[in-house]
Protein backbone atom coordinates (compact mmCIF):
# COMPACT_ATOMS: atom_id res chain seq x y z
CA UNK A 1 0.00 0.00 0.00
CA UNK A 2 2.65 2.35 1.00
CA UNK A 3 4.17 2.27 -2.92
CA UNK A 4 0.96 2.93 -4.07
CA UNK A 5 0.48 5.81 -2.05
CA UNK A 6 3.82 7.13 -2.80
CA UNK A 7 2.59 6.99 -6.38
CA UNK A 8 -0.06 8.69 -6.00
CA UNK A 9 1.97 11.67 -4.33
CA UNK A 10 4.64 11.52 -7.04
CA UNK A 11 1.50 12.40 -9.73
CA UNK A 12 0.86 15.46 -7.98
CA UNK A 13 4.13 17.98 -9.12
CA UNK A 14 4.95 21.87 -9.68
CA UNK A 15 4.78 22.37 -5.71
CA UNK A 16 8.37 21.15 -5.46
CA UNK A 17 9.17 23.95 -2.69
CA UNK A 18 6.53 22.93 -0.44
CA UNK A 19 7.55 18.73 -1.12
CA UNK A 20 9.12 18.39 1.95
CA UNK A 21 6.42 19.92 3.93
CA UNK A 22 4.30 17.44 2.12
CA UNK A 23 6.25 14.27 2.71
CA UNK A 24 6.53 15.49 6.38
CA UNK A 25 2.92 14.51 6.86
CA UNK A 26 2.46 11.47 4.39
CA UNK A 27 2.83 8.64 7.64
CA UNK A 28 1.07 10.71 10.19
CA UNK A 29 -2.20 10.66 7.75
CA UNK A 30 -1.90 7.14 6.37
CA UNK A 31 -1.34 5.99 9.86
CA UNK A 32 -4.68 8.09 10.63
CA UNK A 33 -7.12 7.22 7.44
CA UNK A 34 -5.33 3.40 7.65
CA UNK A 35 -5.73 2.44 11.56
CA UNK A 36 -7.01 5.13 13.58
CA UNK A 37 -10.06 7.95 12.17
CA UNK A 38 -13.80 6.17 11.98
CA UNK A 39 -14.53 7.95 9.00
CA UNK A 40 -15.50 6.87 5.13
CA UNK A 41 -16.45 7.96 1.70
CA UNK A 42 -19.69 6.38 1.59
CA UNK A 43 -21.34 8.16 5.04
CA UNK A 44 -19.15 11.82 4.37
CA UNK A 45 -21.95 13.55 6.88
CA UNK A 46 -22.22 10.75 9.08
CA UNK A 47 -22.74 13.29 12.44
CA UNK A 48 -21.20 11.04 14.92
CA UNK A 49 -17.80 10.31 12.43
CA UNK A 50 -14.57 11.86 13.60
CA UNK A 51 -13.24 14.85 12.13
CA UNK A 52 -9.70 15.15 11.14
CA UNK A 53 -8.48 19.40 10.16
CA UNK A 54 -5.78 20.03 8.09
CA UNK A 55 -4.69 23.02 9.77
CA UNK A 56 -0.94 22.77 7.99
CA UNK A 57 -3.01 23.13 4.63
CA UNK A 58 0.75 23.86 2.76
CA UNK A 59 1.82 21.27 0.57
CA UNK A 60 -1.54 19.23 0.59
CA UNK A 61 -0.17 16.47 -1.23
CA UNK A 62 0.14 13.88 1.03
CA UNK A 63 -3.13 15.04 1.83
CA UNK A 64 -4.85 14.10 -1.43
CA UNK A 65 -2.84 11.09 -1.84
CA UNK A 66 -4.47 9.76 1.01
CA UNK A 67 -7.83 10.73 0.53
CA UNK A 68 -7.26 8.94 -2.90
CA UNK A 69 -5.85 6.66 -1.80
CA UNK A 70 -9.22 5.69 0.69
CA UNK A 71 -11.70 6.73 -1.79
CA UNK A 72 -12.91 9.94 -0.54
CA UNK A 73 -11.58 11.25 -4.57
CA UNK A 74 -10.52 9.85 -7.94
CA UNK A 75 -7.19 9.57 -8.50
CA UNK A 76 -7.51 10.84 -11.67
CA UNK A 77 -8.39 14.29 -10.24
CA UNK A 78 -4.52 14.39 -8.55
CA UNK A 79 -2.95 14.61 -12.60
CA UNK A 80 -5.03 17.92 -12.94
CA UNK A 81 -3.90 19.47 -9.40
CA UNK A 82 -4.32 23.36 -9.04
CA UNK A 83 -5.47 23.43 -13.22
CA UNK A 84 -8.37 25.75 -13.55
CA UNK A 85 -11.56 23.56 -12.68
CA UNK A 86 -9.51 21.61 -10.43
CA UNK A 87 -11.47 20.52 -7.04
CA UNK A 88 -7.61 20.34 -5.96
CA UNK A 89 -5.08 23.36 -5.39
CA UNK A 90 -2.51 23.98 -3.84
CA UNK A 91 -4.53 24.71 0.00
CA UNK A 92 -7.42 22.58 0.27
CA UNK A 93 -11.09 24.07 -0.19
CA UNK A 94 -13.79 22.32 1.70
CA UNK A 95 -16.48 23.07 -0.26
CA UNK A 96 -14.35 21.16 -3.28
CA UNK A 97 -12.58 18.54 -1.56
CA UNK A 98 -14.26 15.39 -0.46
CA UNK A 99 -13.19 14.37 2.78
CA UNK A 100 -11.68 17.89 3.81
CA UNK A 101 -13.48 19.24 6.82
CA UNK A 102 -12.13 22.69 6.44
CA UNK A 103 -10.18 25.02 4.00
CA UNK A 104 -6.60 25.85 5.28
CA UNK A 105 -3.44 27.77 3.86
CA UNK A 106 -3.08 30.38 6.45
CA UNK A 107 -1.40 29.40 9.17
CA UNK A 108 -3.11 29.50 12.31
CA UNK A 109 -6.76 28.32 12.16
CA UNK A 110 -6.86 24.58 12.62
CA UNK A 111 -6.60 24.60 16.32
CA UNK A 112 -9.54 26.96 17.13
CA UNK A 113 -11.65 25.25 14.65
CA UNK A 114 -10.91 21.98 16.39
CA UNK A 115 -11.35 23.63 19.36
CA UNK A 116 -14.81 24.70 18.64
CA UNK A 117 -15.81 21.21 17.18
CA UNK A 118 -14.62 18.86 19.71
CA UNK A 119 -17.02 21.93 22.35
CA UNK A 120 -20.01 21.26 19.66
CA UNK A 121 -19.73 17.41 19.32
CA UNK A 122 -19.31 17.43 23.05
CA UNK A 123 -22.82 19.81 23.35
CA UNK A 124 -24.83 17.10 21.37
CA UNK A 125 -23.66 14.21 23.37
CA UNK A 126 -20.96 12.86 21.25
CA UNK A 127 -18.07 10.79 21.23
CA UNK A 128 -16.53 11.69 18.07
CA UNK A 129 -12.84 12.46 18.01
CA UNK A 130 -11.15 15.41 16.19
CA UNK A 131 -7.96 15.47 15.43
CA UNK A 132 -5.83 18.53 14.16
CA UNK A 133 -2.73 18.49 12.09
CA UNK A 134 -0.77 21.37 11.87
CA UNK A 135 3.08 21.86 12.23
CA UNK A 136 6.04 23.47 14.33
CA UNK A 137 6.14 26.26 12.39
CA UNK A 138 2.82 27.27 12.63
CA UNK A 139 2.47 27.13 16.12
CA UNK A 140 4.35 30.50 15.93
CA UNK A 141 0.91 32.24 15.21
CA UNK A 142 -0.35 33.42 18.65
CA UNK A 143 -3.96 31.68 17.80
CA UNK A 144 -2.78 28.71 18.53
CA UNK A 145 -1.53 29.12 22.24
CA UNK A 146 -5.36 31.19 22.32
CA UNK A 147 -6.78 27.87 21.62
CA UNK A 148 -3.80 25.18 23.45
CA UNK A 149 -4.94 27.33 26.91
CA UNK A 150 -8.75 27.10 26.19
CA UNK A 151 -8.60 23.56 25.08
CA UNK A 152 -6.32 22.22 28.33
CA UNK A 153 -8.90 24.68 30.59
CA UNK A 154 -12.09 22.63 29.26
CA UNK A 155 -10.91 19.46 29.14
CA UNK A 156 -11.51 18.49 25.70
CA UNK A 157 -10.41 14.66 25.85
CA UNK A 158 -11.37 13.60 22.29
CA UNK A 159 -9.22 16.62 20.91
CA UNK A 160 -5.53 15.63 19.52
CA UNK A 161 -3.17 17.40 17.81
CA UNK A 162 -0.63 15.99 16.19
CA UNK A 163 2.34 18.57 15.83
CA UNK A 164 4.70 17.86 12.64
CA UNK A 165 7.51 18.86 13.77
CA UNK A 166 10.26 19.38 11.12
CA UNK A 167 11.91 21.77 12.44
CA UNK A 168 10.63 24.85 10.47
CA UNK A 169 9.83 27.44 12.80
CA UNK A 170 12.05 30.34 13.04
CA UNK A 171 12.97 30.46 16.63
CA UNK A 172 12.29 27.29 17.33
CA UNK A 173 10.41 25.84 20.64
CA UNK A 174 13.13 26.07 23.73
CA UNK A 175 11.93 23.84 26.36
CA UNK A 176 10.65 21.40 24.09
CA UNK A 177 6.78 21.64 21.72
CA UNK A 178 5.35 19.29 24.21
CA UNK A 179 5.99 21.25 27.22
CA UNK A 180 4.37 24.22 25.50
CA UNK A 181 0.70 22.30 25.36
CA UNK A 182 1.55 20.34 29.29
CA UNK A 183 1.79 23.41 30.71
CA UNK A 184 -1.64 24.35 29.99
CA UNK A 185 -3.33 20.71 31.36
CA UNK A 186 -2.33 18.84 27.92
CA UNK A 187 -1.33 15.11 27.74
CA UNK A 188 1.63 15.29 25.63
CA UNK A 189 3.99 12.00 24.18
CA UNK A 190 6.44 12.55 21.76
CA UNK A 191 7.45 10.26 19.07
CA UNK A 192 9.12 9.32 15.53
CA UNK A 193 6.92 10.77 13.03
CA UNK A 194 8.14 8.15 10.72
CA UNK A 195 7.61 4.83 13.30
CA UNK A 196 3.78 3.63 12.13
CA UNK A 197 3.50 1.70 15.46
CA UNK A 198 4.80 4.57 17.72
CA UNK A 199 2.26 6.68 15.98
CA UNK A 200 -0.62 4.05 16.05
CA UNK A 201 0.08 3.64 19.63
CA UNK A 202 0.12 7.64 20.48
CA UNK A 203 -3.30 8.20 18.48
CA UNK A 204 -4.91 5.45 20.11
CA UNK A 205 -4.51 6.04 23.40
CA UNK A 206 -7.07 6.10 25.84
CA UNK A 207 -8.84 9.41 27.12
CA UNK A 208 -7.85 10.41 30.31
CA UNK A 209 -9.53 13.75 30.73
CA UNK A 210 -7.14 15.99 28.95
CA UNK A 211 -6.60 16.54 25.58
CA UNK A 212 -3.76 15.26 23.86
CA UNK A 213 -0.74 16.47 21.99
CA UNK A 214 1.27 14.28 19.17
CA UNK A 215 4.54 15.51 18.64
CA UNK A 216 5.87 13.50 15.25
CA UNK A 217 9.56 14.31 14.89
CA UNK A 218 10.59 13.93 11.43
CA UNK A 219 13.80 15.65 11.20
CA UNK A 220 14.47 18.95 9.04
CA UNK A 221 14.25 17.36 5.73
CA UNK A 222 18.11 18.53 4.96
CA UNK B 1 8.99 27.34 2.38
CA UNK B 2 6.60 29.55 4.74
CA UNK B 3 2.93 30.73 3.82
CA UNK B 4 2.74 33.43 1.21
CA UNK B 5 6.18 32.39 -0.08
CA UNK B 6 4.74 31.16 -3.55
CA UNK B 7 8.51 31.28 -4.87
CA UNK B 8 6.41 33.03 -8.25
CA UNK B 9 8.68 35.71 -10.13
CA UNK B 10 7.98 38.95 -8.68
CA UNK B 11 9.66 41.54 -10.31
CA UNK B 12 8.44 44.64 -8.46
CA UNK B 13 9.52 42.03 -5.34
CA UNK B 14 13.08 42.19 -6.64
CA UNK B 15 13.37 45.84 -7.05
CA UNK B 16 11.39 46.50 -3.97
CA UNK B 17 14.09 44.24 -1.64
CA UNK B 18 16.92 46.24 -3.98
CA UNK B 19 16.19 49.39 -3.06
CA UNK B 20 14.97 49.50 0.85
CA UNK B 21 18.46 47.36 1.85
CA UNK B 22 20.31 49.96 -0.05
CA UNK B 23 17.96 52.55 1.65
CA UNK B 24 18.64 50.77 5.03
CA UNK B 25 22.38 51.56 4.40
CA UNK B 26 21.82 55.14 4.45
CA UNK B 27 19.28 56.43 6.70
CA UNK B 28 19.52 55.18 10.13
CA UNK B 29 15.50 55.94 10.69
CA UNK B 30 14.34 53.30 9.06
CA UNK B 31 13.40 50.10 9.79
CA UNK B 32 12.20 46.50 8.20
CA UNK B 33 9.70 43.92 10.20
CA UNK B 34 8.97 40.34 8.78
CA UNK B 35 6.96 37.37 9.83
CA UNK B 36 9.44 35.09 8.05
CA UNK B 37 8.02 35.86 4.35
CA UNK B 38 10.44 37.47 2.30
CA UNK B 39 13.02 38.00 5.51
CA UNK B 40 15.73 36.12 3.72
CA UNK B 41 16.02 39.18 1.43
CA UNK B 42 17.08 41.25 4.22
CA UNK B 43 19.38 38.66 6.05
CA UNK B 44 22.87 40.97 5.25
CA UNK B 45 20.72 44.39 6.71
CA UNK B 46 19.46 42.03 9.29
CA UNK B 47 23.52 41.13 10.06
CA UNK B 48 24.37 44.56 9.97
CA UNK B 49 21.43 46.55 11.79
CA UNK B 50 19.87 43.58 14.23
CA UNK B 51 18.25 46.32 15.89
CA UNK B 52 16.34 47.52 13.03
CA UNK B 53 15.46 44.25 10.79
CA UNK B 54 13.52 42.02 12.96
CA UNK B 55 12.08 38.66 11.43
CA UNK B 56 9.46 37.97 14.14
CA UNK B 57 8.55 34.63 12.71
CA UNK B 58 5.05 33.71 11.78
CA UNK B 59 3.08 36.07 13.76
CA UNK B 60 1.88 38.95 11.79
CA UNK B 61 0.19 40.56 14.47
CA UNK B 62 3.13 41.00 16.29
CA UNK B 63 4.61 42.06 13.00
CA UNK B 64 2.22 45.08 12.92
CA UNK B 65 2.50 46.31 16.97
CA UNK B 66 6.27 45.66 16.69
CA UNK B 67 6.07 48.14 13.57
CA UNK B 68 3.73 50.56 15.82
CA UNK B 69 6.51 49.86 18.37
CA UNK B 70 9.35 50.96 16.55
CA UNK B 71 7.63 54.36 15.22
CA UNK B 72 6.42 55.42 18.62
CA UNK B 73 10.11 55.53 19.18
CA UNK B 74 10.60 57.86 15.91
CA UNK B 75 12.02 55.14 14.04
CA UNK B 76 10.44 54.61 10.03
CA UNK B 77 9.66 51.09 9.78
CA UNK B 78 8.76 49.22 6.76
CA UNK B 79 6.55 45.80 6.92
CA UNK B 80 6.58 43.61 4.16
CA UNK B 81 4.57 40.54 3.08
CA UNK B 82 1.82 38.03 1.35
CA UNK B 83 -1.06 40.95 1.21
CA UNK B 84 -3.56 38.63 3.13
CA UNK B 85 -1.35 38.22 5.97
CA UNK B 86 -0.42 41.97 5.67
CA UNK B 87 -3.35 43.56 5.27
CA UNK B 88 -6.63 41.11 6.35
CA UNK B 89 -5.23 38.94 9.77
CA UNK B 90 -3.68 41.94 11.49
CA UNK B 91 -6.53 44.51 10.08
CA UNK B 92 -7.03 45.83 14.03
CA UNK B 93 -3.17 46.30 14.87
CA UNK B 94 -3.12 48.38 11.40
CA UNK B 95 -6.43 49.99 12.37
CA UNK B 96 -4.86 50.61 16.32
CA UNK B 97 -1.38 50.14 16.44
CA UNK B 98 -0.40 52.64 13.84
CA UNK B 99 -3.65 54.90 12.56
CA UNK B 100 -5.09 54.97 16.27
CA UNK B 101 -1.62 56.14 18.23
CA UNK B 102 -0.85 58.19 15.07
CA UNK B 103 1.72 56.86 13.79
CA UNK B 104 2.98 56.22 10.08
CA UNK B 105 4.31 52.63 8.26
CA UNK B 106 4.98 51.67 5.30
CA UNK B 107 3.17 48.68 4.30
CA UNK B 108 4.35 46.86 1.20
CA UNK B 109 2.34 43.92 -0.16
CA UNK B 110 2.59 41.29 -2.74
CA UNK B 111 0.37 38.73 -4.61
CA UNK B 112 -2.50 41.25 -4.09
CA UNK B 113 -6.41 40.08 -5.89
CA UNK B 114 -5.32 36.95 -7.22
CA UNK B 115 -1.78 37.04 -8.98
CA UNK B 116 -1.45 33.31 -8.14
CA UNK B 117 -4.68 31.52 -7.63
CA UNK B 118 -3.16 28.16 -7.53
CA UNK B 119 -2.61 29.22 -4.00
CA UNK B 120 -6.84 29.42 -3.30
CA UNK B 121 -8.21 31.23 -1.29
CA UNK B 122 -6.45 31.59 1.91
CA UNK B 123 -3.70 33.80 -0.66
CA UNK B 124 -6.20 36.12 -2.26
CA UNK B 125 -6.63 39.11 -0.74
CA UNK B 126 -8.46 41.58 -3.46
CA UNK B 127 -10.40 43.90 -1.20
CA UNK B 128 -6.75 45.02 0.58
CA UNK B 129 -7.12 47.92 -0.65
CA UNK B 130 -10.64 48.59 0.01
CA UNK B 131 -9.72 47.81 3.71
CA UNK B 132 -6.74 50.02 4.00
CA UNK B 133 -9.22 52.88 2.27
CA UNK B 134 -11.41 52.51 5.11
CA UNK B 135 -8.99 53.88 7.42
CA UNK B 136 -8.21 57.10 7.37
CA UNK B 137 -5.10 59.01 6.27
CA UNK B 138 -3.12 56.55 4.24
CA UNK B 139 -1.72 56.93 0.84
CA UNK B 140 -1.96 54.06 -1.69
CA UNK B 141 0.36 53.29 -4.36
CA UNK B 142 -0.47 50.52 -7.01
CA UNK B 143 2.75 50.31 -9.71
CA UNK B 144 1.76 49.03 -12.71
CA UNK B 145 5.41 48.34 -13.39
CA UNK B 146 8.91 47.53 -11.83
CA UNK B 147 10.17 50.77 -12.48
CA UNK B 148 7.69 52.46 -10.78
CA UNK B 149 8.25 50.91 -7.98
CA UNK B 150 11.44 52.83 -6.67
CA UNK B 151 10.67 56.53 -6.57
CA UNK B 152 7.25 55.64 -4.80
CA UNK B 153 9.10 53.49 -2.17
CA UNK B 154 11.56 56.51 -2.00
CA UNK B 155 8.64 59.08 -1.43
CA UNK B 156 7.11 56.71 1.07
CA UNK B 157 10.46 56.14 2.87
CA UNK B 158 11.35 60.16 3.10
CA UNK B 159 7.83 61.07 4.63
CA UNK B 160 5.80 60.10 8.31
CA UNK B 161 2.35 59.29 7.13
CA UNK B 162 0.87 55.71 6.13
CA UNK B 163 1.85 54.66 3.37
CA UNK B 164 0.26 51.07 1.09
CA UNK B 165 2.60 50.41 -1.68
CA UNK B 166 0.80 47.46 -3.55
CA UNK B 167 3.53 45.35 -5.45
CA UNK B 168 1.61 42.86 -8.21
CA UNK B 169 3.48 39.85 -10.22
CA UNK B 170 1.00 41.06 -12.83
CA UNK B 171 3.03 44.47 -14.58
CA UNK B 172 2.23 46.89 -17.94
CA UNK B 173 4.84 46.59 -20.66
CA UNK B 174 5.90 50.43 -20.06
CA UNK B 175 6.64 52.24 -17.04
CA UNK B 176 4.98 56.11 -16.38
CA UNK B 177 6.89 58.18 -14.44
CA UNK B 178 6.03 59.54 -10.92
CA UNK B 179 2.85 62.04 -11.20
CA UNK B 180 0.99 64.00 -8.24
CA UNK B 181 -1.77 62.93 -10.07
CA UNK B 182 -3.54 60.83 -12.70
CA UNK B 183 -1.52 60.85 -16.61
CA UNK B 184 -3.44 61.44 -19.64
CA UNK B 185 -3.19 58.44 -21.62
CA UNK B 186 -4.60 59.39 -24.64
CA UNK B 187 -7.20 61.22 -25.32
CA UNK B 188 -11.07 61.10 -26.43
CA UNK B 189 -14.98 62.23 -26.73
CA UNK B 190 -16.92 59.38 -25.97
CA UNK B 191 -15.98 58.56 -21.68
CA UNK B 192 -13.44 58.54 -19.49
CA UNK B 193 -11.57 55.63 -18.72
CA UNK B 194 -9.58 55.45 -15.55
CA UNK B 195 -7.13 52.35 -15.28
CA UNK B 196 -5.01 51.27 -12.37
CA UNK B 197 -1.73 50.27 -12.16
CA UNK B 198 -1.24 46.80 -13.65
CA UNK B 199 -4.30 46.46 -15.27
CA UNK B 200 -3.81 49.27 -17.56
CA UNK B 201 -2.28 47.00 -20.62
CA UNK B 202 -5.97 45.48 -20.65
CA UNK B 203 -8.03 48.50 -20.66
CA UNK B 204 -5.89 49.64 -23.78
CA UNK B 205 -6.51 46.59 -25.25
CA UNK B 206 -10.13 46.43 -24.81
CA UNK B 207 -10.71 50.28 -25.95
CA UNK B 208 -7.92 50.47 -28.85
CA UNK B 209 -10.74 51.14 -31.44
CA UNK B 210 -13.06 53.33 -28.81
CA UNK B 211 -12.84 57.14 -28.47
CA UNK B 212 -12.24 57.80 -24.80
CA UNK B 213 -9.86 59.31 -23.00
CA UNK B 214 -7.42 56.80 -20.90
CA UNK B 215 -6.53 58.09 -17.66
CA UNK B 216 -3.58 56.10 -15.60
CA UNK B 217 -2.99 55.81 -11.90
CA UNK B 218 0.16 54.48 -9.83
CA UNK B 219 -1.18 56.40 -6.89
CA UNK B 220 -5.53 55.83 -6.11
CA UNK B 221 -5.05 57.90 -2.65
CA UNK B 222 -4.91 59.94 -2.05
CA UNK B 223 -7.64 60.36 -5.26
CA UNK B 224 -6.56 62.69 -8.28
CA UNK B 225 -10.23 64.44 -8.22
CA UNK B 226 -8.77 67.59 -10.13
CA UNK B 227 -7.91 65.18 -12.55
CA UNK B 228 -10.29 63.14 -13.09
CA UNK B 229 -12.57 66.33 -13.10
CA UNK B 230 -10.83 68.05 -15.77
CA UNK B 231 -11.16 64.90 -18.07
CA UNK B 232 -14.89 64.73 -17.32
CA UNK B 233 -15.11 67.88 -18.61
CA UNK B 234 -12.99 67.56 -21.26
CA UNK B 235 -15.45 64.58 -22.72
CA UNK B 236 -19.18 63.07 -22.36
CA UNK B 237 -19.17 62.69 -18.49
CA UNK B 238 -19.45 58.19 -19.28
CA UNK B 239 -16.36 57.39 -16.41
CA UNK B 240 -15.33 53.97 -16.44
CA UNK B 241 -13.40 52.75 -13.23
CA UNK B 242 -11.01 49.83 -13.89
CA UNK B 243 -9.68 48.52 -10.57
CA UNK B 244 -7.30 45.46 -10.10
CA UNK B 245 -9.16 44.63 -7.05
CA UNK B 246 -12.45 44.86 -5.43
CA UNK B 247 -15.00 46.93 -7.95
CA UNK B 248 -16.14 49.97 -6.74
CA UNK B 249 -13.21 50.49 -4.02
CA UNK B 250 -12.73 54.23 -5.71
CA UNK B 251 -16.70 54.68 -6.73
CA UNK B 252 -17.12 57.38 -3.91
CA UNK B 253 -13.89 58.94 -4.63
CA UNK B 254 -15.26 59.42 -8.56
CA UNK B 255 -18.71 60.74 -6.77
CA UNK B 256 -16.69 63.54 -4.84
CA UNK B 257 -14.80 64.20 -7.66
CA UNK B 258 -17.74 64.86 -9.74
CA UNK B 259 -20.57 66.21 -7.40
CA UNK B 260 -21.08 68.83 -9.12
CA UNK B 261 -20.69 66.98 -12.85
CA UNK B 262 -23.73 64.72 -14.03
CA UNK B 263 -22.40 61.72 -14.78
CA UNK B 264 -22.72 58.26 -15.37
CA UNK B 265 -20.67 55.61 -13.93
CA UNK B 266 -19.20 51.87 -14.80
CA UNK B 267 -16.96 49.92 -12.19
CA UNK B 268 -15.24 47.32 -13.02
CA UNK B 269 -13.04 45.00 -11.10
CA UNK B 270 -12.92 41.69 -8.87
CA UNK B 271 -16.26 40.74 -8.53
CA UNK B 272 -17.16 40.98 -4.85
CA UNK B 273 -20.97 39.17 -5.20
CA UNK B 274 -19.32 35.63 -4.72
CA UNK B 275 -16.25 33.74 -4.00
CA UNK B 276 -14.94 32.38 -6.95
CA UNK B 277 -14.06 29.04 -5.60
CA UNK B 278 -11.31 27.87 -8.74
CA UNK B 279 -7.45 27.61 -9.15
CA UNK B 280 -5.79 27.87 -12.30
CA UNK B 281 -4.27 30.99 -13.59
CA UNK B 282 -4.20 34.86 -13.34
CA UNK B 283 -5.76 35.17 -16.68
CA UNK B 284 -8.32 32.37 -15.85
CA UNK B 285 -9.14 34.93 -13.49
CA UNK B 286 -9.39 37.74 -15.67
CA UNK B 287 -12.31 35.72 -17.23
CA UNK B 288 -13.86 34.91 -14.70
CA UNK B 289 -14.17 38.66 -13.35
CA UNK B 290 -14.49 40.36 -16.56
CA UNK B 291 -11.09 41.81 -16.53
CA UNK B 292 -9.43 40.13 -19.20
CA UNK B 293 -9.54 42.62 -22.68
CA UNK B 294 -12.71 40.48 -24.01
CA UNK B 295 -14.41 41.90 -20.28
CA UNK B 296 -13.40 44.85 -20.36
CA UNK B 297 -14.35 45.90 -23.92
CA UNK B 298 -18.32 44.17 -24.16
CA UNK B 299 -18.72 45.98 -20.48
CA UNK B 300 -17.65 49.57 -22.02
CA UNK B 301 -19.19 49.03 -25.30
CA UNK B 302 -22.45 48.30 -23.43
CA UNK B 303 -22.07 51.21 -21.44
CA UNK B 304 -20.78 53.41 -23.94
CA UNK B 305 -23.93 51.95 -26.38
Amino acid sequence: METRLAGLFRRMTGDEKHEWAAASTLDVLWVLYDRVLDVSPERPDDPDRDRFLLSKGHGPMAFYAVLAAKGFIDADVLDRWTEFGSPLGQHPDRTLVPGAEIGSGSLGHGMALGVGTAFGLRAQGRTARVVVLVGDGELDEGSNHEAIAVAGRHNLDRLTVVVIDNRSSSHGWPGGIADRFAVEGWRAVTVDGRDHEALYEALTIEPDGRPTVVVAEVGSGE
Amino acid sequence: MKQGDTGQDAAMRVVFVQALNKALAQDARLAVVTADISAAAFDESRERFPDRVVNVGIREQAMIGVAGGLALTGMRPVVHSYAPFLVERPYEQIKLDLGHQDVGAVLVSIGGSYDDPAWGRTHQSPADVTLIDSLPGWTVHVPGHPAEVEPLLEQALSGDGLVYLRLSTRVNRTPFGPSDGFTVVRSGSRGVVLAVGPILDQVLAAVSGVDVTVLYASTIRPFDHAGLLAAARSAVPNIVLVEPYLRGTSAHEVSLALADVPHRLLALGVDRDEEKRAYGTAPDHDRLHGLDPAGIARAVNAFLG
